[in-house]
């Protein structure tokens, strides 16, 4: 535990050394706000819900939570700190678990700093807060599945273009598996059980419940799995890289 | 202290470490010579646990590296190849996160890296991320990590690399005083180190150890070893008086009024020499015995080729 929060606190204080941290949530904050109420018609829908806001988080974590999880490992590679960081009486899963949550954190703190819209339905209408709160958690939880498939991917290169490009694939992936195009390209082979199956593991098809305020423990437990195992994999990856 | 046990790695096709086995104890400062590719550093990252090996074993203080890599990397200090550091920290944070890392807290750690920070002059920089920090401060940046916690075993890869030379004079008596403590294994190109710092030296080629023993010893492999180089304004006539005695083998002028005379068999020749002198009437300026030199001895072993054309 301790040597997990000692990587935890040398990450977090990282982000907030370089631009990375305040660029990161200056534009998080701009896009949430120009989907919500451009694209999301928050005021015309004319309900005090969040579900406009919410309901952008996939496509915004889709090409944001890379750019947070390149930099994982494969900057470390390139500059050969992993070397370092290998030799140091860590384990491996001890710096991947202090990596990610310190990168899930971060996430959180950019999530957290959206709360000016939560005042403004709260100001506006009478919201079910219970529900606003259930999509901040699941929104959060989403934000985790991306950043352990992206560390994963980030650890498979020395190239941080490449590690974006391949998560930002990989989640586009687990968010469009479940829908109607995916399904209907793939026709025939991924006709009934298959198409329900594709469905289920699908990342919207577990945050269109928590985004509106309905928390199945079923949607968390999937996050979780899908958390812990690409947490697993990077630890495989990394050990792999090593015996290479 | 560090048991090496005919250990090997390959990477697909290339054997990079071939089979190699050493010990080292307490107080030995091991110089770890080689061309670059050689297997210097890949043996080092074999023994630190960063790469695990294809064969053999590594063991330090009785500790498998395998096994036990958490056991082993506790009692080991390690400066990669490069120095590698997080370039956004300042050298205060992170030797405050390397002491938090080797569980030290309090006043203990505040102590130790007061000393690390005193024995690598590093004090005028501490506030200065690590990115605008000059080679030779990062390398001693590298090296204060390393010493932090005071480890049994010292691995230093290329510890004096981009440091000016009063940088290198003093991390070379930074590693004489720490000698007698620790087991201290450092690899380098300068040859003149080994001569300074090191107990042993092992060159290896290849992937291979091909030699094994003191600095002196390394040294009087090399033909030069016990010659005699002297200064003289008659050449010729000391040429005529050494070249019949019968120690002497090959004498050769070395540029301007030098003349080295070489020993046959390293036998020592320097008393005959200069009795023949004084008996030739030689008008000789300066005289002195060679001890061989290293980087000749370098050359001939991991390059015999080249070392003959």
């Amino acid at each position: 535990m301790h040597s997990i929060a000692t990587i935890f606190r040398r990450e977090m204080a990282s982000y907030f050394a370089t631009p990375v941290a305040y660029v990161f949530i200056v534009i998080f904050l701009a896009l949430n706000g120009v989907m919500t109420f451009y694209v999301g018609n928050f005021f015309d829908r004319n309900q005090a819900d969040l579900v406009a806001f919410f309901s952008f988080h996939p496509w915004l974590y889709l090409f944001l939570i890379p750019a947070l999880s390149m930099r994982l490992w494969a900057e470390e590679r390139r500059t050969g700190t992993i070397e370092l960081s290998m030799t140091l009486p860590l384990t491996t899963g001890q710096i991947v678990v202090g990596k990610f949550l310190s990168a899930w954190a971060f996430t959180a703190i950019a999530l957290a700093l959206t709360f000016p819209i939560w005042l403004t339905v709260n100001y506006l209408g009478d919201p079910d807060n219970g529900a606003i709160l259930a999509g901040y958690l699941g929104s959060l939880l989403m934000a985790g599945g991306f950043l352990a498939v992206g560390s994963f991917v980030s650890a498979l290169t020395k190239n941080q273009v490449i590690a974006f490009v391949l998560a930002a694939t990989l989640c586009f992936l687990l968010v469009a598996m479940g829908s109607t195009i995916v399904l209907n390209f793939l026709g025939d082979l991924a006709s009934g059980e298959v198409a329900d199956f594709l469905r289920s593991l699908s990342v919207m098809n577990h945050f269109s419940d928590i985004s509106k305020g309905v928390v199945d423990l079923r949607d968390a437990i999937y996050f979780a799995a899908l958390i812990c195992l690409f947490l697993v994999l990077n630890v495989v990856a990394l050990d792999r890289l090593k015996a290479a | 202290m560090i048991e090496i046990d005919h250990l090997s790695k390959t990477f697909g096709p290339i054997t990079a470490v071939d089979d190699i086995s050493f010990n080292v104890a307490k107080g030995e400062v091991l110089g770890f010579l080689g061309p670059n590719g050689a297997g210097k550093s890949t043996t080092m990252k074999m023994i630190t646990g960063f790469l695990p090996p294809t064969s053999g074993t590594a063991r330090v203080a009785g500790y498998d590296v395998r096994r036990n890599p958490i056991a082993v990397k506790r009692r080991v200090g390690y400066l990669p190849e490069g120095a590698p550091m997080w370039p956004d920290m300042t050298p205060a944070a992170f030797l405050a996160f390397i002491a938090r890392v080797r569980n030290l807290s309090g006043s203990d750690a505040e102590a130790r890296i007061a000393t690390a920070i005193r024995r690598t002059q590093l004090s005028d920089v501490l506030q200065q991320p690590i990115d605008t920090l000059s080679k030779g401060f990062k390398r001693r940046l590298g090296l204060a990590q390393a010493l932090l916690h005071d480890p049994e075993v010292l691995i230093l890869d290329e510890p004096t690399d981009g440091l000016d030379p009063n940088q290198k004079h003093e991390v070379r008596e930074l590693i004489r005083s720490m000698a007698g403590t620790k087991a201290i294994v450092i690899s380098t190109h300068i040859l003149e180190e080994v001569e300074a710092v090191c107990s042993r030296a092992i060159i290896i080629a290849n992937g291979r150890i091909v030699a094994d023993e003191t600095p002196a010893d390394l040294a009087a492999r090399s033909w030069r070893h016990n010659g005699v180089s002297l200064r003289t304004r008659t050449p010729d006539r000391v040429k005529a008086a050494v070249s019949s005695l019968p120690d002497v083998g090959k004498v050769v002028a070395e540029g301007g009024d030098r003349i080295f005379v070489g020993a046959r068999n390293g036998a020592s020749i320097i008393t005959q020499v200069s009795a023949a002198l004084r008996e030739a009437d030689a008008e000789v300026e300066q005289i002195t015995v060679e001890q061989g030199r290293l980087d000749e001895v370098f050359r001939e072993i991991t390059n015999p080729q080249q070392a003959h054309a």
